[in-house]
């Protein structure tokens, strides 16, 4: 299964930040969107960061002025970009194995989602209790149960 | 007016599409306790279950016991089935807006993905969605025909639907007609003169989209021997690395079962089935006169994405492929409801977690959720639907909490009976069903089958004296 079916779910607005906008509005689109991460694009809306809350708490421990500075300054620059035709199975190794939480996906270098570790992990839960299910299904001679009892 | 959900005042809510998703969800919906729902399922065919009638091979009749269990959900006094009635023929989403608390869009994928090659349209090139519904019986799909006197066919593409194709086209007629196949099908299979079946699939045998059963079925059919050839299924560097690094049994193990099939020899049953990797077709080639004749292949090599995933690029090695015949099984496609949001991106409703969206604003329309294929795309087994189910009807709940759902002009059972009635007097409740499949399974016994399909819906009404 490729992760177009993640994206698939999640409608088709991804939050979006510039660098040179304040940590500040960044933290209102967070909050607003309620969401854990942005990604960062540049005037082609091509991405060219993202800025977690993470990034966000880092800095602040250290650093009373951090409201007022750029998202450029904070985010971080070597993103791992998807594609909607990456299997689900690499992409929760390579989110694994390199701690990265958000993932924006892009087609022809046009971002068309993002997703998180939690939707990767919630996507492979799905699938193995679906094959379960079904095996379920198969192995069950007599039905005398509503639906998967 | 107090919040829908009690006896005094059921949510009502209209399951457009009875597949298993429909059904997942309906029971989902029954089991709230303390919620009181009526639940109207409609169907543009006569009949219930979706892809698990019209889909799932029919030398596969252990996984369509399922329906017993979708029967046990449908047997609840506050079930109603219609079906014949389609949503955007017969009603429309103002009709049901205006008779429901909350309405779930659960039509499956009702299409075909293209692979966008020249040839593509040619004759006697088909889409495995039209073969798969045909030999099911499918009443929209049951006067297509395909040329079977052909000998050598080719299926692009290795998903477990690949898989049921390749098989049914392998299998003898004997075994056919023990299923339940659409007559005609089982009358044009058994006259079937194909020979050689290959099944081409784009990446490696580890990236297979097929599972473990259904490629080792493939090695076990009595009227086919089946080869691939050694440097196709040996996995290369890329992969290797890949399985060191993370171990996976199942990929390991279906590497193995193809690796037995490249070292068979053949034993001189009737037909072959040839396994093909690292190929895509580039072309499919004229036969002069508008058919097929053959396809162009290229040869591909692996690369790793960003994320690591291998994808196939083309050398310049080509080959030629002569085949009469084509069934293109690379994956099905949502088609949009009319009044309903799309997402043209991935084929299916836009949706946020089962949630349709407004398609200008992208925030959730009162009252309207999406389940299943149409919701997430064409992937997954039956039983991938109940959690897919699940999390709209967790949605469905939270926005009834908060009091967020329709407010229906007429939400009386009788008002929607008097409607459907009127747009659709020929429409079949789930009793006919009941009937129906007594009578289908009945004319199995008699020979021997599970049984014997209605594929009209004349016949349909016929059988229960509507004609
Ligand atoms: C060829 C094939 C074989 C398969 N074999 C297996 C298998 O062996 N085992 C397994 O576990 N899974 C199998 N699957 C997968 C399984 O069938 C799907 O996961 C499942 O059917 C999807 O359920 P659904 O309810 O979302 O869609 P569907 O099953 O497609 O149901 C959708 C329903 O909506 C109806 N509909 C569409 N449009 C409208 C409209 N406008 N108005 C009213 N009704 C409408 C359709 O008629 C249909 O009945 C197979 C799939 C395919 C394609
Ligand atoms: N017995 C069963 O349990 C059963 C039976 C039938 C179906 N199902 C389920 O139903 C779902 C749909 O099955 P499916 O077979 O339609 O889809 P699928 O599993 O997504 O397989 C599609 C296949 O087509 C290939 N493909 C896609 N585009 C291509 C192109 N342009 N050229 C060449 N090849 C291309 C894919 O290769 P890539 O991987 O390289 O993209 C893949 O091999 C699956 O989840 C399946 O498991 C289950």
């Amino acid at each position: 299964m490729n992760i177009a079916s993640l994206l698939a779910k999640k409608g088709s607005k991804v939050i979006t930040v510039q660098p040179e906008q304040t940590i500040r509005q960044a933290l209102g689109l967070l909050a607003d969107h309620n969401i854990g991460a942005l990604v960062v694009v540049d005037r082609d809306s091509r991405p060219v960061g993202i800025l977690s809350e993470r990034d966000i708490v880092r800095s602040a421990a250290r650093d009373e002025d951090v409201f007022v500075k750029t998202v450029s300054a904070l985010m971080t620059k070597d993103v791992i970009l998807g594609v909607p035709q990456d299997d689900l199975e690499s992409v929760g190794r390579t989110m694994t194995d390199r701690h990265i939480r958000h993932l924006p996906v892009v087609d022809q270098r046009r971002l068309v989602g993002i997703i998180s570790i939690g939707d990767v992990v919630k996507a492979q839960r799905d699938l193995y209790r679906g094959e379960v299910e079904t095996l379920q299904i198969e192995l069950t001679e007599e039905h005398g149960k509503p639906a998967g009892r | 007016m107090t919040r829908p959900g009690t006896e005094a005042q059921p949510l009502r809510v209209a399951i457009v599409g009875a597949g298993p998703t429909g059904f997942y969800a309906t029971d989902q919906l029954f089991r709230q306790p303390g919620l009181v729902v009526d639940v109207d399922m409609y169907d543009r065919v006569p009949t219930p279950y979706g892809l698990v009638r019209a889909g799932v091979a029919p030398d596969h009749q252990k996984i369509k016991s399922v329906t017993a269990a979708f029967d046990k959900v449908a047997a609840h006094p506050r079930f109603r089935f219609f079906g014949a009635v389609e949503l955007g023929r017969h009603l429309s989403v103002d009709d049901l807006r205006a008779h429901y608390h909350m309405i779930i869009y659960t039509t499956g994928a009702q299409t075909d993905r293209r692979m966008g090659i020249a040839g593509e349209d040619l004759q006697r090139s088909h889409a495995a969605t039209e073969f798969v519904a045909w030999y099911n019986g499918h009443p929209d799909y049951r006067d297509l025909t395909f040329d079977l006197s052909q000998e050598r066919a080719a299926v692009v593409g290795v998903g477990n639907v690949a898989a049921d194709v390749a098989r049914i086209l392998s299998r003898t007629p004997e075994e056919l007609a023990a299923t339940d196949i659409a007559d005609y099908a089982l009358e044009a299979l058994s006259a079937s003169r194909i020979r050689e079946v290959h099944v081409l699939g784009r990446r490696g045998p580890a990236q297979a989209a097929f599972t473990n059963p259904e490629v080792r079925e493939l090695g076990e059919l009595t009227g086919a021997d089946v080869t691939a050839r050694p440097e196709e299924v040996e996995p290369d560097e890329l992969t290797r690395q890949v399985l060191e690094r993370a171990p996976d049994r199942a990929t390991q193990k279906k590497v193995e079962i193809l690796k037995d099939f490249s070292r068979r020899t053949p034993t001189g049953k009737p037909k072959r089935l040839v396994m093909r990797f690292l190929v895509s077709p580039v072309e499919l080639l004229d036969d002069g006169r508008g058919g097929v004749a053959g396809m162009r292949l290229v040869r591909n090599r692996l690369y790793a994405t960003a994320t690591g995933t291998l994808q196939p690029k083309a050398t310049d090695e080509f080959e030629h492929l002569p085949v009469g015949l084509v069934f293109r099984s690379v994956g099905y496609r949502g088609v949009p409801l009319p009044g309903v949001p799309f997402n043209d991106d991935w084929g299916v409703i836009l949706n946020e977690k089962g949630r349709v969206l407004d398609a200008q604003s992208k925030l959730p329309l009162v009252g309207q959720y999406t389940a299943g294929w149409i919701k997430r795309g064409p992937t997954g087994v039956i039983g991938t639907n109940k959690p897919d189910a699940a999390e709209t009807v967790t949605g469905m709940l939270e926005d009834l909490a908060r009091d967020i759902h329709l407010r229906p002009a007429d939400a009386s059972p009788a008002a929607v009976e008097r409607l459907v009635r009127e747009r659709q007097p020929q429409y079949l409740s789930y009793q006919d069903w009941l009937r129906l499949d007594e009578i289908e399974t009945r004319r199995g016994k008699e020979t021997g089958r599970p049984r014997v399909k209605f594929t009209r819906v004349k016949d349909m009404l016929a059988a229960l004296g509507r004609a």
